[in-house]
């Protein structure tokens, strides 16, 4: 640090962050999908947890974008003694 | 339990090949089965910084085009036994790695080794997607640097996509390593901070490595920081990151390097 540089304004910092956090923002969406499953993934974990404890591995997302239609489909396991006590029906839901 | 770890980043001279080596080094330390690879086909490195480019006969490619077998590509570390190297190839064309190919090889270090960390060339090309393809979990080294930091965006981008995990629609691990950050700089404004590049990123972090002579000289020497036996603030960051991930809980601590009165008077030094 010069002794001309103290008398400036100090703190570039903050103008990085926010260059980057609107760039970024931009960017997710154009170079997209920064994998739509991935995301789903997250938020349906964080869903599921507030009401049942389950192994983040035994939830799986898949997204499908071949065929004439795209499909989705998500597995869940969830631990049985946990659905008697919660309520939910069927131990294996599946969706496509 | 074999894991496979790619170490990546997206940008160039962040750090991967030192974090590679230095994370390798004291996971083997503790005791793990440890084998580095180098995925940077045509510009290898990773030999150099372990201190072992003159042992290398057999590379990656051999073994994953069946021209060696594993075994004899292996370069057993001379200072820790549990310590291996796969290195890459300087001359090959890199369009000699196949998916197939790579995958296999992946295979046969699971059966041999507790960690498998590979080295991923910069960019988001072929290469570096290998490199991810077969990965368990991720290491994304960035710099608080804005082009590090959207460089690191992109492969958390392609590691959510691209590797296998991914696709089967599995949970691809991402944590970030913060590499040559000065605590000094960061406190009076002039970096982005760990908040601010973990806000920014939003994974998990991993460890913060403060910008070091020590790493330089390293390198010089071929030994990876976290080998010597009184450890420097970096090596120390190090191997508490090498802790981390081998699953410890470790108080995060953000190593400041020891200025004399000079290097304060002068200004910094050259990186």
């Amino acid at each position: 640090m010069s002794l001309f540089g103290f008398f400036k304004s100090r703190g570039t910092a903050p103008v990085a962050r926010e260059r980057l956090q609107i760039l970024l923002a931009h960017e997710r969406v154009s170079l997209g999908p920064r994998d739509l499953a991935a995301i789903l993934r997250d938020e349906l974990l964080a869903t599921i947890a507030r009401h049942v404890e389950i192994d983040p591995e035994k939830l799986s997302v898949k997204l499908d974008r071949s065929g004439a239609f795209s499909t989705l489909e998500i597995d869940v396991e969830i631990p049985s003694e946990q659905m008697l006590s919660g309520g939910i029906q069927g131990a294996r839901a599946s969706a496509a | 339990m074999s894991k496979v770890i790619v170490v990546t980043s997206g940008k160039g001279g962040v750090g991967k090949t030192t974090s590679t080596a230095s994370i390798g080094a004291a996971l083997a330390q503790m005791g793990h089965r440890v084998c580095v690879v180098d995925f940077d086909v045509g510009l290898r490195n990773l030999d150099l910084v372990m201190g072992a480019e003159r042992r290398v006969v057999y590379d990656l490619i051999n073994v994953a085009q069946g021209d060696a077998k594993l075994a004899q590509a292996l370069i057993r570390d001379k200072r820790i036994d549990t310590l291996h190297l796969l290195a890459a190839s300087q001359t090959r064309d890199k369009d000699a790695l196949t998916d197939e190919g790579v995958e296999r090889v992946i295979g046969e270090l699971r059966e041999r080794f507790d960690y498998v960390l590979c080295d991923s060339p910069a960019g988001i090309e072929r290469g570096a997607l290998l490199a991810m393809r077969f990965a368990d979990e991720a290491v994304v080294v960035t710099n608080p640097e804005v082009s590090s930091v959207r460089d690191s965006d992109r492969i958390i981008g392609l590691l959510d996509s691209r590797t296998r995990r991914a696709e089967s629609g599995a949970r691809m691990d991402k944590q970030l390593l913060l590499t040559r950050f000065d605590s000094g700089r960061s406190s009076r404004g002039e970096m982005l901070s760990v908040a601010d590049v973990l806000d920014i990123l939003s994974i998990p972090l991993l460890g913060i490595i403060p910008e070091s002579e020590d790493i330089l000289r390293a390198s010089n020497l071929g030994a990876p920081v976290t080998m010597s036996g009184v450890l420097s603030p970096a090596g120390r960051a190090y191997s508490d990151a090498a802790r981390r991930l081998a699953g410890e809980t470790l108080p995060m601590v953000v190593a400041e390097e020891k200025k004399t009165l000079l290097t304060r008077l002068f200004g910094r030094r050259a990186a």
